[in-house]
């Protein structure tokens, strides 16, 4: 905890507009007020504990898995769910819950940060492995595959590595780092590709409920400048590039233009968030089947997959 | 949060393998692709096998008359219509089979959706563009079609629809040099005039006539009400939805039927990404329609099937004259989606088309679809043509009332419902009555200057949502109407 200073009256600058008292710090990105640091921290936890509360994300005793990244999204959400644990008595088992994919010169480094993590923060870590789960790494699969489809392999397995992770710790809940410039993101980018299906699921701040470990995204309301805001004041130990192999020049086009609607209008990352949970899409609409594959019994949202993948596939699932 | 690229639409979506920054070109989709749609082809230049017109296939098609007379001069601009052409000139069509590929969608669109009949009278709103430009031409040819059928029946018993044309004079609210806003509007009149026969009538209309008092205190008024919107944005919207309020005006008093628009796919797709941005993602479906039946004179959009690109092409293939009466110039959110748009058209031709369509499995309202005529067997043909959706409005619900300023159709957990004390509106009655997106972005922050805006109001705007006030006490009443004694609550 800081000292307060102890002014009269700050020499130059305005009073923080919530407290009055100490000087204001800093332009809260989501509403444009000048706080200072200790409001801020306020306003953040408890729009956080909000959310969770008017969603009840939790039932105290549940054992709830944090997917860690060692990114600043996971990195401060573990920070800020351990405290308002301890703070309000949630009840909470919290775990970090970590997935190794195997990518050199990316992954290894973030897991030292979540490492680190386990100590700060003292929550018991896990780290599920490509390596030990598959028998492949993605440096590998990149290598035979190339980078076409290697996103969605990685997909595919790291919902897997969670869920067997989440079972290995026997977790009831999984929560995620997912902000709200994500879910506008990808809002916006499921409209663009005529995604209806996932435009209708996106914006749940629960998913998962009928399948093995429900997941939770307990930042879905909160800007992912706060969080960056948050983490650099706080000091929050975090690793911040971009995965190697990932392509993604399209969701690129809606972030610059999230970023570019933000410091027109702040509260359109949340406008979109509203407008994606107001849609209306009829429960009869054609949808895809979400069923399972005809291998394993695994869930599966596609019944082809193009047989040369199919054969790595199985040969990564069944070696 | 991965690219998935089984359905990823980008024809490069991966970067080189050497690790390098991604190319900001997009390559070339590969030629393999068997699914490259034939307006995928329009920005992908010269193709050496389409030389001919792919549909009538003899003649030479316009890519090919593009690049072939490009390589020679200098560009001076494309076909008549000046300088609108370019690279999207180029169209695997010849011209007469773009034209009527073009017109066919026009008259599908008419004729599915049940949009225009004969005994119509239809208000066609030009605002000097191209897509109003074009949709004036195609009524046109309808129109005239339909009076060849007629001079040629025997029984003649099948009327002609009539036509109209309305331009809405802002000078008021956007600052145009006068000199040049008269030579636009004569230059409008002769356009119109040219149409003919049948003869169309031309209207000027002023944002103000909205004001019923005389034209000087409208002026004021409306001066005074764009004022006190503080956000650009929300000035810009305020002005559209008075635009409409003037061509509603304007067309039940001289007697039309119908209000045709030529919003055209582009346009749709910007007002897709304009209002999911803003938090109108509920009321988006209603915009988006065919059919816009909320108004007092129904609205119809014929031309929602067509792009941008594919209007202009006409407008300079045709020379179909265009006025352009001020520099259409938007700003803030408006503004930055439609670079947005174009950004992404740009990097995949078929990327509008997609945001309609997804926007288009929305379910809409019931006042999607034309209302049905008196007539029975008008009923039972429109009745089969709109099995798509149940759209009939619940009837054992009060009827939703909507916003004030943009008429769209509010949420119900977003509407605080209310009593009127005393039937005197207070501000936060004025708050309530309006969608979250206009209290945000139209009325005032300030409290104490609600009751002054909603002075300024226009009349349309203010009696709107008067129902809801009374409606729900008077609505009840309606229902137990036949088991009541007396009139009055207290049983006099």
């Amino acid at each position: 905890m800081e000292a307060e200073e102890v002014v009269a009256k700050p020499p130059k600058g305005r009073f923080c507009t919530i407290c009055n008292q100490r000087r204001a710090a800093l332009k809260r990105p989501k509403t444009l007020e000048q706080i200072c640091r200790e409001c801020f921290y306020a306003v953040f936890e408890e729009e956080i504990h909000g959310v969770i509360v008017d969603n009840q994300l939790f039932k105290p005793g549940e054992r709830v898995a944090i997917g860690a990244s060692g990114g600043k999204d996971s990195t401060v959400l573990a920070y800020v769910l351990s405290e308002l644990n301890r703070r309000h008595n949630y009840g909470l088992d919290l775990f970090l819950l970590s997935v190794d994919e195997g990518i050199t010169g990316y992954r290894d480094d973030s897991l030292e940060t979540v490492k680190r993590n386990e100590i700060q923060y003292g929550l018991p870590l896990k780290v599920v492995s490509y390596k030990d789960l598959y028998g492949w790494t993605m440096d590998e699969i990149v290598k035979l595959i190339g980078l076409k489809n290697n996103c969605t392999f990685c997909g595919v397995f790291r919902r897997q590595a969670l869920d067997r992770g989440a079972t290995l710790l026997k977790v009831d809940k999984l929560v995620t780092g997912h902000n709200a410039d994500d879910i506008a993101e990808t809002v916006l980018l499921n409209i663009l590709r005529g995604d209806i299906a996932r435009l209708s699921r996106c914006t749940s701040i629960t998913t998962g409920e009928d399948g093995p470990i429900p997941r939770c995204k307990p930042f879905k309301y909160t800007y992912e400048k706060e969080i960056v805001m948050y983490a650099y004041f706080k000091r929050l130990d975090y690793f911040s590039t971009e995965c190697i192999y990932s392509p993604n020049a399209y969701r690129g086009f809606a972030r610059e233009f999230i970023k570019d609607l933000e410091r027109i209008r702040p509260r359109a990352i949340l406008d979109i968030i509203k407008s994606g949970e107001d849609f209306r899409i009829s429960t009869s609409t054609k949808m895809p089947e979400q069923g399972n594959c005809e291998r394993c019994g695994y869930i599966s949202s596609q019944f082809s997959v193009p047989s040369s993948d199919f054969l790595l596939l199985s040969m990564v699932l069944f070696a | 949060m991965a690219c998935n690229s089984a359905t990823c639409q980008s024809g490069g979506c991966y970067r080189e393998d050497n690790g390098d920054k991604i190319d900001d070109q997009f390559p070339q989709p590969p030629p393999a692709v068997a699914t490259e749609s034939t307006q995928q082809r329009l920005s992908n230049g010269k193709n050496s096998d389409s030389a001919f017109c792919i549909k009538c296939k003899l003649k030479e098609s316009m890519a090919a008359a593009f690049s072939s007379s490009s390589a020679s001069a200098q560009v001076t601009g494309g076909g008549g219509g000046g300088g609108r052409g370019g690279a999207s000139d180029s169209s695997p069509y010849c011209g007469d089979c773009f034209r009527s590929n073009l017109y066919g969608k026009f008259r599908l669109a008419v004729t599915s959706n049940a949009l225009i009949s004969p005994s119509d009278n239809v208000l066609v709103a030009f605002s000097g563009g191209p897509s109003s430009r074009v949709a004036i031409q195609f009524v046109h040819e309808m129109q005239m079609k339909a009076q060849k059928n007629f001079d040629a029946s025997r029984d003649r018993s099948l009327p002609v629809f009539g036509v109209g044309v309305a331009f809405i004079d802002e000078s008021s609210s956007i600052s145009i040099p006068a000199e040049k806003f008269s030579q636009a509007v004569e230059e409008m009149r002769l356009v119109v005039s040219n149409l003919a026969p049948p003869v169309k009538e031309f209207h000027v209309v002023s944002t103000e006539s909205i004001y019923s008092s005389d034209s000087n205190n409208g002026r004021n008024r409306l001066k005074e009400l764009l004022n006190a919107v503080a956000d650009v944005t929300g000035k810009e919207d305020l002005l559209v939805h008075l635009r409409m309020l003037a061509l509603q005006k304007v067309a039940l008093k001289n007697g039309y039927t119908k209000v045709l628009l030529g919003t055209c796919t582009s346009r749709i797709a910007c007002r897709v990404l304009e209002a999911t941005v803003k938090g109108q993602g509920y009321s988006l479906a209603a915009d988006i329609q065919y059919v816009d039946a909320r108004w007092e004179i129904p609205v119809i959009l014929p031309l929602r099937d067509c792009l941008a690109q594919e209007l202009n092409i006409l407008c300079s293939l045709d020379s179909l004259k265009t006025v352009e009466v001020h520099n259409d110039h938007h700003s803030g959110i408006n503004a930055l989606i439609t670079s947005f748009v174009k950004l992404l058209q740009e990097e995949n031709p078929s990327r509008e088309s997609t945001i309609v369509r997804t926007a288009g499995k929305l379910t809409p309202f019931h006042f999607n679809r034309m209302p049905e005529p008196d007539d029975c067997n008008m009923q039972l043909a429109s009745q089969r043509r709109q099995k798509k959706y149940n759209l009939k409005p619940n009837e054992s619900l009060p009827p939703e009332s909507p916003c004030r300023i943009c008429n769209s159709p509010l949420k119900k957990s977003d509407v605080k419902s209310y009593k009127l004390e005393n039937q005197i509106m207070s501000a936060e009655d004025i708050s309530n009555g309006c969608c979250t997106s206009c209290q945000f972005q139209i009325l005032p922050k300030d409290i104490s200057l609600l009751e002054h805006f909603y002075s300024l109001l226009p009349p349309q705007m203010a009696a709107r949502g008067e129902y809801s006030c009374l409606g729900e006490d008077r609505w009840l009443r309606e229902q137990i109407q036949d088991c009541l004694l007396s009139d009055t609550e207290d049983g006099t």
